[in-house]
């Protein structure tokens, strides 16, 4: 597997416009003859057809859910970045290209990073005219609000509904394009492979959700934007659908698979309550501005919070990262939770919480002010929690968040397979080994309206419109192994259910790949996931057929991709000697902090399947830094 | 905790052509299921998952229902409870009502979304593919990527972008045509109108959109408002009337202003 | 003409037809109330008021014609959403359940179609005389046309007639209750502040039209008006 990163030369500043000089353009009239197909229709991959389509491509868009405006986009809380500097605070493109490459603990690709700090701007401008409603300052102007690893204020958001907002903006100008008849959008039909023909990606067999059908979809080149693929722990703040499915098969298919050892665990999170538990509930990282996290100072101190004076709390975040505080990046603020969690200090009954007291904020800026901030998330706190976090501390504990691996791509988000794209959270490209808050939406909207639109046209500017069509022996080839794999997940007939296997897959990830990962507990995680993934095939019980709506079916298929590549996941951590971001090895750290290996770890690491049962093969790119220096990463 | 179900099974979907209510009912019908040992810490949705855990381990098929975020923003959660659309409680989707907000022993009837405009698709997941038509018809701002200005060339009262806000946050769940004695739709597309029409990048569409919007709602077969407020009631997001009043004022205004020649419309590009 | 064909075939432009007749019945009521209190100022004065009315001649047609059109497009118009909402509900509810939705607002059909078998009967009534021609046919002491105070006196003080009013009147309350607020929402006057108030004074001016009109029938059942002799 060869990876060409194709990162322009030049100066940083200049690579971007230096790329889209180069790249060659589809003229006008020519576009029409070819058919992207887009899988997604999150903020990636609404954005991404809504504006292929105006260019004026044939767009056809997949989606597993009933409508594309569920997409997991929709949750997304606190807000989103942009080098608009309208704070005068200091901010720029540059810092915002700093911050992030720092934030991601240097292993991301700065060409990448430095083009998505250039984009940020563009994307703000976009929302608003697209009627995005931002929170505005009484003068009219739009508001900003702080999130972690930064020390300036250029979050925009939208109350704690900033996804929500900017996905409705995205599928707003999607569904234009559906009324205009230029984009066909197939909602409850999930995608179950990639067709490659002679090297090329070709299209996509996907299953109709409802009726059943497997039915091929053949197009000049497949734009995948299917999320993240968090659940592989079973417990995360992800929506139940996300999943690993479609970028999975696209590897197996021949497309590297980048870093899926990193995921980020989000500090702030609702604690688990018990094992009927289905999910996890995000508190935005927002609440950081004014929320301070704090501990009892003596271990198995039981008394309810507003018994426990001042002088008896341990502000353990100001106390540790003095200049960056409770604003301190979410791998670093977990990791703390952890630590004061282990030394007995956690609160709740669990002893596995830490407190967000608002207490001092209120005082400050009075109730009323703070509803306005986060009403929402205090309204979905105490929904949850039957707890009132205006009297009370919220309790909050690390959650599954983010994943930050994905499938490998170049500087034009191609894969190593021509013709197959990858945008948003699927793919690896920006975040290095730590996501900063408030940048996956940046994301997204970069890759979905500013990046695919130019660079799928040099890919197809080089291509003939194709000939191939679903009827093509490939396509058929295709549909029938999906179709078969269906009948036997139905055939199986067992006697445990799905999410009995899928509970039992997340706590072996969650236990031996989870906040700490060693080389002992990575290692017995890669014999027990085979055996779950064996026994599954042996025991499952999904009841009911595939010619009908199947919830049951449709996530047995996913938690099989589950079953196989978490023992991917696991083994990436387990070859990654160090510990970077999300990414920590007990083995390499100072007392607490992530302890980086920069001569032999300096690199993203890019697996490649090596067909069933066999050993896939870890390949790696390089990552050189020109621009931010290799420095050991510091919020103190 | 122990609770009795009475929940709506249906194994064949519901034909939108339909004309006999046969069509509609198809094999449908209230199916009485006993659970025990429910903590009350339990979401809805969670004690459905515990039941269809109980009837897979049995082998008969798990009830379908619709959800995906489970934390009240996707929209795609939603049953009816004992009459009411996402249940007792104000302001809270399917997904984020806990069963501490039963009595032991409590008595549940749960049925799908019922509107001529959203088939059942089965048991209690139902089509809501009508209300996307409806946004395409033009629920956007006509504008493409790349031709904005800078976000703050055009200042927004405040004001004015929280009551577009409060229209915008709709999350799209068709509670509000559930709840409806007339399974209208009003509550649901006069957001849209209300959100556009309060901030000035919508506003030079207003009549083109009053009008395309109520045209797809009654395409749709959506049924009339008859101003009875149970949609605001059981609206997760607790979307004021306000916006059917705002709405019936712009599709007025713009019928209006029509040019009766053309047909065309004032501002708008019809 | 297609023009405002469409507009009346549109779910809005129907409810504003709803509204806009229902102002203008409600108007109708308003003024025809008042007009009758003049039973209390004796045969006279409510005499020289029907006097006064016939001799507007064409006008009082004009205005009859007008009236009856709006009723009539109020209630065709009522007709058609009516069955349109039943379409859009193929199947009801095993378990049913109303959160805010007030008795009146779920049951105008009804009340309506009862106002249109008491105006039907009223007509009958007082206007062509044919339910009871005996009153009807009452002349005057004082030369003119039929005694419109005898005519009613005579008629209330028929114990089933006067309740039967007083019945209706209980029907014209409950429409009118939820009419008079649901027709400001429906012309868009909707107002944070004001529109609670509205409501009030929805049941405030449905309770004064429907009990002023109770009145006059109960003042002549009590005697505080006396029949004529
Ligand atoms: C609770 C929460 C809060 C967050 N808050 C923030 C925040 O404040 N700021 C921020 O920047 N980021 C935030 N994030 C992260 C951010 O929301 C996501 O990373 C981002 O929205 C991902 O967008 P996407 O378009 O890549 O994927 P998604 O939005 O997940 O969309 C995936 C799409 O792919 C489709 N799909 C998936 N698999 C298939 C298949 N096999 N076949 C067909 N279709 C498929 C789905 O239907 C969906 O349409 C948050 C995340 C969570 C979970
Ligand atoms: C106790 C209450 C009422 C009394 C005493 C009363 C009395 C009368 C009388 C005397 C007439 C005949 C006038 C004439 O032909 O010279 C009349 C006509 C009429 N009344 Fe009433 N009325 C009452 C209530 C109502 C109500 C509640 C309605 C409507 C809902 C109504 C609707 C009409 C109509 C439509 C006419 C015909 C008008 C016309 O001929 O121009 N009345 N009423
Ligand atoms: C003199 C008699 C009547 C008066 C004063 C009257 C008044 C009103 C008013 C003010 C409204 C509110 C309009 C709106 O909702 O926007 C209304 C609505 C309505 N009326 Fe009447 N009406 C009368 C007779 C009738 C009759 C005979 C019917 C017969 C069917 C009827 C049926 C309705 C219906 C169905 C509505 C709509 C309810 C709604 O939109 O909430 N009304 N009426
Ligand atoms: S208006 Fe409220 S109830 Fe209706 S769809 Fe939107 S959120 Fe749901
Ligand atoms: S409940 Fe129905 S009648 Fe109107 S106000 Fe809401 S749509
Ligand atoms: S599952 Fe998303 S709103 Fe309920």
């Amino acid at each position: 597997m060869k990876l060409d990163a194709r990162i322009p030369p030049g100066p940083i500043q200049d690579k971007w416009d230096t790329r889209r000089f180069e790249l060659k353009l589809v003229n006008p009239a020519n576009k029409r003859k070819y058919k992207v197909l887009v899988v997604g229709s999150g903020l990636a991959g609404a954005s991404a057809a809504a504006s292929l389509a105006e260019l004026g491509y044939q767009v056809e868009c997949f989606c597993f859910q009933d409508s594309p405006r569920r997409a997991h986009s929709i949750a997304a809380q606190g807000g989103i970045n942009a080098a608009k500097n309208y704070r005068n605070d200091g901010d720029s493109v540059w810092r915002l290209f700093y911050d992030t490459v720092k934030g991601g603990d240097f292993r991301a690709r700065e060409a990448n990073v430095y083009r998505l700090a250039q984009l940020s701007a563009n994307i703000i401008d976009q929302a608003v005219a697209q009627g995005v409603p931002f929170a505005r300052e009484y003068g009219g102007l739009l508001d900003n609000r702080s999130f972690g690893g930064a020390q300036v204020s250029r979050t925009f958001y939208a109350r704690g509904q900033t996804g929500q907002q900017l996905l409705l903006g995205a599928y707003a100008s999607l569904s234009r394009q559906i009324g205009l008849r230029t984009v066909k959008m197939f909602a409850l039909t999930e995608m179950l492979d990639l067709v490659v023909v002679d090297g090329h990606a070709r299209g996509i067999v996907v299953r109709d959700l409802v009726t059943g059908e497997v039915r091929g979809h053949a197009g000049d080149a497949v734009v995948l934007a299917t999320g993240g693929y968090g659940p592989v722990f079973y417990l995360s703040t992800n929506a139940k659908g996300c999943n690993v499915t479609a970028t999975w098969r696209a590897y197996k298919r021949g497309a590297g698979f980048a870093n899926p050892c990193y995921t980020q665990i989000h500090p702030t999170c609702i604690p688990v309550s018990g094992d009927h538990q289905s999910k996890l509930t995000l508190m935005s990282e927002s609440l950081r501005n004014d929320g301070r996290v704090w501990v009892p100072k003596r271990a198995g101190d039981k008394r309810k919070a507003f018994d426990i004076p001042d002088v008896e709390r341990d502000y353990y975040l100001e106390r540790k990262y003095p200049s960056f505080g409770n604003l301190a990046p979410r791998d670093i603020a977990s990791r703390a939770a952890m630590q004061v969690c282990d030394e007995g200090r956690g609160i709740g009954d669990t002893g596995l919480g830490v407190f967000l007291d608002f207490r001092d904020a209120i005082a400050r800026l009075g109730k009323a002010a703070i509803a306005a901030r986060y009403g929402n998330l205090f309204h979905m706190y105490s929904k949850i929690t039957a707890e009132d976090p205006y009297s009370q501390p919220m309790r909050i504990f690390p959650a599954v968040h983010y994943t930050m691996g994905g499938l490998w791509v170049d500087y034009d988000l191609q894969t190593t397979i021509p013709g197959l794209f990858v945008l948003g959270e699927a793919n690896f490209s920006d975040h290095g080994a730590n996501r900063l808050g408030a940048s996956a939406l940046m994301q997204g909207l970069a890759d979905g309206y500013f990046v695919i639109p130019y660079t799928i046209g040099g890919y197809l500017a080089g291509q003939k419109p194709s000939a191939v069509g679903p009827d093509h022996a490939e396509f058929k080839k295709v549909a029938a192994e999906v179709a078969a794999l269906t009948k036997r997940l139905l055939s199986v007939n067992g006697k445990r259910t799905v999410d009995d296997f899928h509970k039992e897959l997340g706590k072996i990830m969650w236990g031996k790949c989870g906040m700490a990962r060693n080389q002992a507990g990575l290692e017995q995680a890669l014999r027990e996931i085979p055996a779950l993934r064996e026994e599954f095939w042996r025991d499952v019980k999904v009841v009911g057929s595939d010619a009908t709506l199947n919830q049951s079916l449709e996530r047995a298929g996913r938690v099989a991709d589950f079953l196989e590549f978490g023992e991917l996941l696991c083994r990436d951590a387990l070859e990654r000697r160090e510990s970077c971001g999300g990414h920590f090895r007990e083995e390499w750290q100072d007392d607490g902090e992530a302890r980086r290996d920069d001569d032999r770890f300096c690199h993203v690491a890019v697996w490649e399947h090596a067909g069933p049962g066999a050993r896939p093969v870890r390949h790696v790119e390089p990552l050189e830094f020109e621009n931010v220096h290799l420095a050991v990463r510091s919020y103190k | 905790m122990k609770v009795t179900l009475h929940i709506w099974r249906q194994s064949k979907a519901s034909t939108k052509s339909a004309s006999t209510e046969e069509d509609w009912r198809q094999d449908g019908r209230i199916v009485r299921y006993e659970l025990d040992e429910i903590s009350p810490a339990m979401s809805f949705l969670e004690m459905l998952d515990e039941l269809n855990e109980q009837l897979t381990r049995k082998g008969e098929e798990p009830v379908a229902f619709d959800h995906d975020c489970r934390e009240g923003i996707c929209g795609a959660c939603g049953v009816v409870i004992n009459g009411v659309p996402h249940g007792p409680e104000r302001g809270t989707t399917t997904c984020q009502l806990h069963m501490r907000s039963f009595k032991d022993g409590a008595q549940i009837w749960i049925e799908p979304w019922r509107a001529a405009a959203f088939p059942v698709v089965r048991d209690l997941v139902v089509d809501r593919s009508a209300f996307d038509r409806v946004v395409q018809a033009g629920a956007f701002v006509s504008v493409n990527t790349g031709a904005a200005q800078d976000a703050n060339a055009i200042l927004v009262p405040k004001a004015d972008a929280d009551r577009a806000f409060d229209a915008a946050t709709c999350i799209g769940c068709g509670a509000c045509v559930a709840a409806c004695k007339n399974a209208s739709a009003m509550l649901f597309v006069g957001a849209k109108v209300s959100h556009f029409l309060n901030l000035p990048q919508g506003r030079p569409e207003r009549e083109q959109r009053a009008q395309s919007l109520v045209a797809a709602m009654d395409r749709e077969g959506f049924g009339n408002c008859t101003n009875q407020y149970e949609c605001e009631a059981v609206c997760p997001k607790e979307i004021p009337v306000r916006v059917i009043a705002e709405m019936n004022r712009e599709f007025v205004r713009s019928k209006v202003r029509q040019e009766p020649a053309s047909g065309k419309l004032l501002g708008g590009h019809g | 003409m297609t023009w405002l064909l469409d507009f009346w075939r549109s779910s809005i432009g129907g409810k504003v037809t709803m509204a806009i007749t229902g102002v203008l019945l409600f108007g109708f009521v308003v003024v025809h109330l008042l007009g009758n209190l003049k039973l209390l100022g004796g045969p006279d004065s409510i005499n020289g008021y029907a006097k006064w009315l016939s001799d507007l001649g064409a006008l009082l047609w004009v205005a009859r014609i007008g009236l009856l059109a709006v009723f009539v497009l109020h209630v065709a118009t009522a007709v058609r959403l009516a069955r349109a909402n039943k379409q859009a509900r193929p199947v009801a509810y095993a378990k049913q359940g109303t959160v805010v939705a007030t008795f009146a607002s779920r049951s105008m059909v009804l009340s309506g179609l009862t106002l249109l078998v008491f105006v039907v009967y009223h007509l009958l009534h007082f206007t062509f005389g044919v339910t009871n021609p005996e009153h009807y046919a009452r002349k005057g002491l004082n030369a003119g046309g039929h005694d419109v105070h005898a005519m009613v006196t005579s008629s209330f003080s028929v114990p089933a007639i006067a309740i039967a009013y007083v019945a209706f009147q209980l029907v014209l309350f409950l429409h009118l209750s939820h009419g008079i607020q649901s027709f400001m929402q429906t012309l868009g006057l909707n107002h944070a502040r004001y529109t609670p108030l509205v409501k009030t004074l929805s049941w405030l001016f449905a309770a004064l039209v429907a009990g002023g009109n109770a009145t006059l029938a109960l003042s002549v059942v009590t005697g505080i008006v006396r029949v004529a002799p």
